[in-house]
């Protein structure tokens, strides 16, 4: 299939808005050549990725588009960078990394991105329509954009994310277009106890095994009716896109794509698995990777905490101290909405590390111990123990919160039984 | 003994040795950037290095930061001799072409189905075509 450009975006590939853009345009036509793309599609909005140091060549790539000239043309936020610079949490990288990394957050604020560093947009103000054609990177904010608002975006990598952000336009492949956004296959979730579909810690565990099954395919989970929060789809596409290639997935009776199983399959038959107890138990034990009892740090917040669920720490505390290092991965959106209810400085007194504008796992903040983390987040629990060298275990908010009073392990077992 | 060929996405010329991956990976949060080496725990190729080999990946997942990962490993010379994809991934493909843009020598990518990956020789010379022939 040959890409069919339009005479505009002709012209921005030949360099008549400079060359900045022509970059953008070769990259973005480049990519579309490559996924089989008839032609671009207009996006209304970004959200980049890329502005994550992982060495120097992601500084470089953005210092050279601000060299270009390099502007954007749509809104856009920023996903988290390597540094903390709204609460100042420390991060261990050597001086030129640290560096480096800050150069990286300043490019991208000096091409126009607003500087929300983030991974949960879609909870500091960035929502954009139902059926609005838009280019987000990041797994977990490429999943909600899709599943949880209807949005439609590819899982647009690193670097592409910013090119469509200065063009304003997006190979049109994949989830951009409808059929493509059916789903193919089901998870039945109707035979476990509503106790467990009703807890929190049931559903990074049912995104786990649901990214698990589906690779790249779309999937819809019935038997959850009622059941779903925001905060909630949020844990389980941040789970499931780090399981397998997940970029969207409907919930049915939650999600918008998914208001009956004939919409939602475009009338197709498909596949149904009933999700058993044995099941989910294998998923829950793969989220962990040790049998150690002693916890030596907790880290939450993958997805960055809500405002909420700061404020449903600062209750499970209760007006304790924590007696192991605790890390609230947030970003500076909820950080302002936890001072204006006046607990920032009591959740910080019990012992909790306030960690904005990025996170434990993507950038070292933890201390050199290699010990065990106890998380109640399916991504941190998937990426902790390659990124940090930390053993992982899984557990849920309140399971965290009583482990970090007692420094030991504290889990309920009756709920998945 | 014939070879299946191999469907060029970002031709060119690749040898060394073949490194089949038998579970997805997500190159970020599962390749340290500075030495190429496979650190997801959960990974039967955990520890293995993927700079210099022809690297077979029956499927990418996780993160859209893969890219940069990818890059990185490009401007520091230790990126895989080419990329062979179970089916093309746009993820991967992005650092190959940001590399360029960069004047960095990027991989050739290819796409060849599980199967066909499974077929190819230990070790592996792979012209802009797409055709193999094995290294002795």
């Amino acid at each position: 299939m040959s890409l069919a450009l339009t005479p505009e975006e002709t012209r921005l590939l030949a360099g008549d808005q400079g060359e900045g853009m022509a970059l953008a345009m070769r990259i973005i036509t480049e990519t579309a050549r490559l996924m089989g793309a008839a032609r671009l599609v207009p996006v209304v909005s970004a959200h980049i990725d890329g502005a994550l140091y992982h060495g120097d060549s992601g500084t470089l790539f953005a210092e050279h588009l601000v060299r270009l000239g390099a502007k954007l043309a749509i809104p856009t936020t920023l996903n988290v960078g390597a540094l903390d610079l709204a609460c100042g949490a420390k991060t261990r990288l050597p001086p030129h990394q640290h560096d480096m990394a800050y150069r990286m957050m300043r490019a991208y604020e000096a091409m126009g991105c607003a500087p929300t560093w983030t991974c949960a947009p879609y909870q500091a103000g960035h929502r954009p329509a139902l059926g609005s054609d838009v280019a987000w990177g990041e797994s977990n904010a490429v999943a909600f954009c899709n599943s949880v608002l209807g949005a439609r975006t590819n899982r647009y990598g690193d670097f592409l994310d910013i090119c469509c952000a200065m063009t304003a336009r997006a190979p049109y492949y994949g989830l951009h277009i409808p059929e493509n956004r059916r789903a193919v296959f089901a998870l039945d979730c109707s035979g476990l106890s509503p106790a467990l579909r009703n807890s929190d810690v049931f559903w990074p565990v049912i995104g786990t095994l649901f990214g698990q099954r589906a690779g790249t395919d779309i999937g819809v989970v019935i038997g959850l009716e009622g059941c779903a929060t925001e905060d909630r789809l949020k844990a389980f596409g941040a789970a499931a896109a780090s399981a397998g290639a997940v970029g969207l997935f409907h919930i049915l009776g939650a999600t918008p794509e998914a208001p009956d199983l004939a919409t939602v399959t475009g009338g197709e038959s498909i596949p149904v698995v009933p999700v058993n107890a044995a099941m989910l138990n294998a998923a829950r034990a793969g989220l962990s990777t040790t049998g150690e009892t002693a916890i030596d740090a907790v880290a939450i917040g993958s997805p960055h905490c809500s405002a909420e669920e700061l404020l449903e720490l600062d209750r499970l505390i209760a007006g304790r101290r924590l007696a192991r290092p605790f890390y609230a991965c947030t970003g500076r959106h909820a950080v302002a909405e936890l001072e204006a209810a006046g607990r920032r400085r009591a959740l910080e007194a019990a012992g909790v590390t306030l960690v904005a504008d990025t996170c434990v796992v993507v950038t070292p903040i933890l201390d050199g111990v290699k010990g065990v983390l106890m998380t109640n987040s399916g991504k941190f629990a998937h990426y902790a123990p390659g990124n940090t060298g930390y053993a992982v275990q899984y557990g849920a908010m309140a399971e965290c919160v009583e482990s970090a009073v007692s420094g030991r392990l504290v889990r309920e077992e009756r709920l998945w039984s | 003994m014939t070879f299946p060929a191999l469907n060029p996405l970002l031709p060119g010329e690749a040898s060394g040795p073949v490194l089949q991956l038998s579970a997805p990976l997500s190159f970020w949060g599962g390749v340290d950037p500075a030495s190429g080496r496979i650190i997801q725990v959960r990974h039967p190729e955990c520890g293995r290095t993927i700079g210099g080999a022809i690297l077979c990946l029956p499927a990418t997942i996780g993160s859209s930061s893969s890219s940069a990962v990818l890059l990185e490993l490009i401007r520091l010379g230790i990126a895989p001799a080419a990329l062979v994809m179970g089916t093309p991934d746009a993820i991967l493909m992005i650092g190959c072409l940001v590399a360029r843009e960069m004047g960095w020598a990027s991989p050739p990518a290819f796409a060849l189905d599980p199967a066909g990956q499974a077929r190819l020789p230990d070790a592996a010379r792979i012209d802009p075509r797409g055709h193999v022939s094995p290294l002795s």
